[in-house]
């Protein structure tokens, strides 16, 4: 029926922050009612699907060309600045809805059999619950203030879930790290948002975005200084150099929240960003070619360290920077519907990666909690030859794992292509892109790489569990299994999504056209040189990835042996090169010897020992306190007892009144 | 100079002289007998400056009895006989001197200033024409005339100190 | 003609006396040299007296009735605290703690 969806587009975020209210009260009440929880926790995600879904298609019918606004209420009055409460629904927007409700229900509905066992399961689906909500607001703000609610909310969430299990200090400093490097980023997106306002006067994304081209001359300072201070936000939450260190230290929270978290939605929060206000990066080529720029060189910085990475879940997240960095690169060279294209596909195949690698964590954690044993349940030293005890699992993480090489007809290989043309196609106006072509390039290279040396440790090769344990290795229960299956057809079929003109005839391109009344306005200024190939060129960069995928893919399935592998705790130290990429470049020991330990010695020796304790308690609260002190000693000095003081000061007044009389 | 200029500041002078060492003797025996001293310099400025009756009331009342029981007091606690000095040490001394001798120099400039001119002579009269009634009837006529009040409180006055003075120094109540 | 030597005299002796009250220890004598500010003060009113009126006259009558009668109830207050204290020496009569 027409008309009934769209006005309840409020229930997409508020049913999961009733999820939250509902759950958290049962973490403090009742936290053992677990069944309750569960069906609450992942009903309101259902629930938010399903009006999602309706709401989408009714979108799909009406067609319109300006973004449908619905304010809720007036929240910011201050001077000239006027911010509602408002959410926006256009085309990108509801793209990102359907696939944060969408990925969002899958992953809820696994984590209901992950973390089954845990004490702390109802605060940990009202962890959630509160972040898918915060995670919709982020995407379907009308203004940028409420998109920075969202934005903060989901760093927030990220914290909460990354030191879920904040008994050991290493989960709780990770959290903290993750926390405090974002609001770097963070620190980015509100002096952009100052510019913005002091500039254009308005927040709300229609407004700005209209008036944007008539205020900011193409590749004027301020804009470009707006594009930069956004992309540090974008560095921050996505996980880019410089600010990506937060990430690897993420893996610390539960599998399930790796999954939603850190691979699907919050960290694709950046690229939306970007795309959101595509009109002012169009506006600024410099800042388009910093993104892009960061963004390939992102991609191959972090494959080369996933390489050689021995915990499964930190090759994973390595593997979820490179990632992110294509979608800069799409979103950077002016290829809105490739970077969102991308997002898309990366959300099913990473989803299905951190969930089938949550179930191999899953079984050995069993076998080793089974035998008392203190082993590593996530070294891939540990692992081997799991094809045999975890068969739907390797079948499923097979099809990701060629999927995000690049290899045809899976949905990577699409997006990823797709983003790389773009590139070199732009290449032909500004060299540039031409290197940065060449860098993803090599990324998908080492992507594969590392992809198939992944597969091949974890579930080839002879088993390096230990023989007490192996009795006890098992393939997860339906409910995990159930939503990786749904993923794995979402991989295969979601290329089907943006299919070039070459191969889809008169299906290409429907992302694309989807987005279009989103993105023709920054389209429109963007130079005409980002020009399509030739067919001839766009069939030779279609058959160089192909090759490159394929060269990774059996190169390391010839090259590695894991028959040489030796369990975890015997395996031997790295060295040389494979030591520093081991050791990530030792950046998080570089930020640390230069950033880090500076702030804390000034933080303590100057401005708490100095600063706080001597200026402000010694001079300012105990030093007021001695001069009161003082100055009560010199008055009680005046009443001693004694006449002849009396007298003294008798006479000393007398003195003083004859003086004013002697004037 | 005339002689009475002449022996207004000889007796100014002694006076001086004795107030000084009034001040300055240790044994509070030899500080009354100097005040005395005083006291008597000034009955004779009091005359040189034409107040004889007070002068006379000077010697009679100040030198003669007000002293007289400061004496008497001295003797009765033994305050005469050598004991440790109370004058006060250098820093009482320095403190002393310096107010005493600002308030000196305050007066010093003060004395040199003239009385307002709205000052309405008191019901009295000038001292020349009550030389007519002689001295005593010259002051004594204005006490039952217009002062008649305070006189009388004064009577008062002095009974209360009397009766306070016996309760004050009674050994038992 | 002799009034500004006598209030010049009797400025002095005032001085003299307030230096007396700040230097000594004794009660006894601070009380004197009260009493010397007492008669400093008289000659003031007398020397005036010669230019302004009797007025001045009677007023020095009066400041003598009211020391002796301060007189006698002063050195009464000071036997007192003699038979108390045992001493008339000020800095040992000190009841405040200061």
């Amino acid at each position: 029926m027409p008309g009934t969806a769209l006005p309840h587009l409020w229930l997409v975020p508020i049913l999961p922050l009733a999820g939250f209210a509902v759950n958290g009260a049962l973490a403090l009440l009742a936290p053992d009612r677990k069944r309750l929880v569960s069906v609450v926790g992942v009903g309101v995600l259902g629930g938010a699907f399903a009006v999602a879904a309706a709401v989408v298609l009714e979108l799909a019918r009406l067609r319109p060309d300006a973004p449908l606004v619905f304010r809720y209420w007036p929240w910011l009055s201050v001077g000239a600045l006027r911010v509602d409460l408002a959410l926006q629904l256009d085309q990108l927007s509801a793209l990102m809805l359907l696939v944060v409700t969408g990925v969002g229900a899958l992953i809820h509905l696994y984590s209901a059999g992950y973390m089954r066992e845990d004490p702390g399961y109802a605060r940990y689906f009202a962890y959630l619950n509160l972040f898918v909500f915060f995670m919709l607001m982020l995407v379907l703000g009308a203004n940028f203030p409420v998109m920075f609610v969202g934005w903060e909310g989901v760093g927030l969430c990220s914290y909460l879930l990354i030191g879920f299990w904040f008994n050991e200090k290493v989960n709780a400093d990770a959290g903290l790290k993750a926390f405090i490097v974002n609001r770097i980023g963070d620190f980015g997106f509100l002096v952009a948002m100052f510019l913005i306002f002091r500039h254009v006067g308005s927040l709300d994304f229609t407004d700005v975005f209209t008036k944007a081209p008539a205020t900011f001359a193409s590749g004027d300072r301020t804009i470009t200084a707006v594009g930069l201070f956004l992309f540090l936000g974008c560095t921050g939450k996505s996980a880019q150099i410089p600010l990506y260190t937060w990430l690897p230290d993420a893996m610390q929270g539960p599998t399930p929240v790796s999954a939603l978290i850190h691979a699907a939605t919050m960290v694709t929060a950046g690229v939306y960003l970007v795309a959101r206000c595509a009109v002012l990066f169009a506006l600024s080529p410099v800042a388009s070619g910093v993104v892009a720029g960061i963004g390939a060189l992102t991609a191959l910085f972090a494959a080369t360290i996933a390489l050689k990475q021995w915990d499964i879940k930190k090759v994973l997240a390595y593997s979820t920077i490179s990632q992110l960095g294509y979608m800069f690169l799409g979103v950077g060279s002016g290829a809105y519907a490739a970077g969102m294209f991308h997002l898309t596909t990366h959300a099913f195949f990473k989803a299905l990666l951190f969930l089938g690698a949550g179930s191999v964590i899953h079984a050995l954690h069993r076998a080793y909690h089974a035998t008392h044993s203190p082993e590593d349940a996530q070294d891939m030293r540990n692992m081997g030859g799991l094809r045999a005890h975890l068969p739907w699992t390797c079948a499923l993480m097979w099809i990701a794992t060629l999927a995000i090489a690049g290899v045809p007809p899976l949905s990577g290989f699409f997006s990823k292509d797709e983003i790389l043309g773009a590139a070199f196609a732009r290449g032909a106006a500004h060299p540039a892109w031409y290197l940065f072509w060449t860098l993803g390039l090599a990324a998908a290279l080492c992507t594969a790489f590392y992809m198939t040396r992944l597969m091949l440790y974890t579930f080839h090769g002879p088993n390096r569990t230990g023989d007490a344990e192996r009795a006890h290795l098992r393939e997860a229960p339906a409910v995990m299994t159930g939503p990786l299956v749904v993923l794995g057809i979402l991989t295969v079929l979601g290329g089907a999504l943006n299919l070039p003109e070459l191969a889809g005839g008169h299906l290409a391109g429907a992302l694309a056209r989807w987005l279009e009344p989103v993105t023709h306005a920054a389209a429109r200024l963007t130079a005409p040189s980002s020009a399509t190939l030739d067919l001839g060129m766009e069939w030779l960069l279609i058959a160089v990835a192909v090759a490159i995928a394929l060269a990774g893919v059996v190169g390391a399935w010839q090259l590695l042996e894991p028959a040489r592998l030796v369990p975890a705790r015997l395996a031997p130290a790295e060295r040389g090169i494979g030591r520093l990429l081991w050791k990530k470049y030792y950046i998080d020991e570089l930020y640390d010897a230069v950033i880090v330990r500076p702030i804390v010695w000034f933080s303590r020796d100057v401005l708490w020992r100095v600063v706080d304790q001597r200026l402000v308690d010694g001079v300012a609260v105990n030093g007021t306190a001695r001069v009161s002190q003082a100055l009560g000693w010199l008055g009680s000095r005046l009443q001693t007892g004694e006449l002849g003081l009396y007298v003294v000061l008798f006479v000393g007044g007398v003195v003083l009144v004859l003086a004013a009389a002697v004037r | 100079m005339s002689p009475t200029v002449a022996l207004f500041w000889t007796f100014a002078g002694i006076a001086v002289a004795s107030a000084l060492l009034c001040i300055t003797r240790k044994s509070p025996v030899a500080s009354a007998l100097w005040l005395v001293a005083t006291l008597f310099q000034l009955a004779a400025l009091f005359v040189i400056l034409d107040a004889q009756f007070i002068a006379v009331l000077q010697v009679l009342v100040y030198a003669g009895a007000i002293m007289v029981l400061f004496l008497f007091v001295i003797m009765l606690l033994n305050l005469g006989r050598p004991g440790p000095s109370d004058i006060k040490g250098p820093m009482g001394l320095a403190v002393a001197t310096l107010l005493a001798g600002v308030m000196g120099l305050q007066l010093l400039v003060l004395v040199r200033a003239a009385p307002p001119a709205d000052v309405t002579l008191p019901p009295g009269a000038l001292l020349g024409a009550s030389q007519t009634q002689g001295m005593v009837a010259a002051v004594a006529r204005p006490l039952f005339d217009a002062y008649l009040v305070p006189f009388e409180i004064t009577s008062v006055l002095l009974l209360a100190s009397l009766v306070g003075a016996v309760v004050l120094a009674k050994r038992q109540l | 003609m002799l009034l500004g030597p006598a209030l010049f005299v009797s400025g002095l002796l005032f001085t003299l006396g307030v230096a007396g009250v700040l230097l000594r220890r004794n009660a006894i004598v601070i009380f004197m040299c009260v009493e010397l500010m007492l008669n400093a003060v008289n000659l003031t009113f007398v020397a005036l007296a010669q230019a302004l009126g009797v007025a001045g006259q009677i007023f020095v009558f009066f400041v003598m009735a009211v020391a002796a009668a301060e007189a006698a109830v002063g050195l009464a207050i000071m036997l007192a605290i003699y038979r108390h204290r045992g001493t008339l020496n000020l800095q040992n009569i000190n009841l405040l703690k200061g």
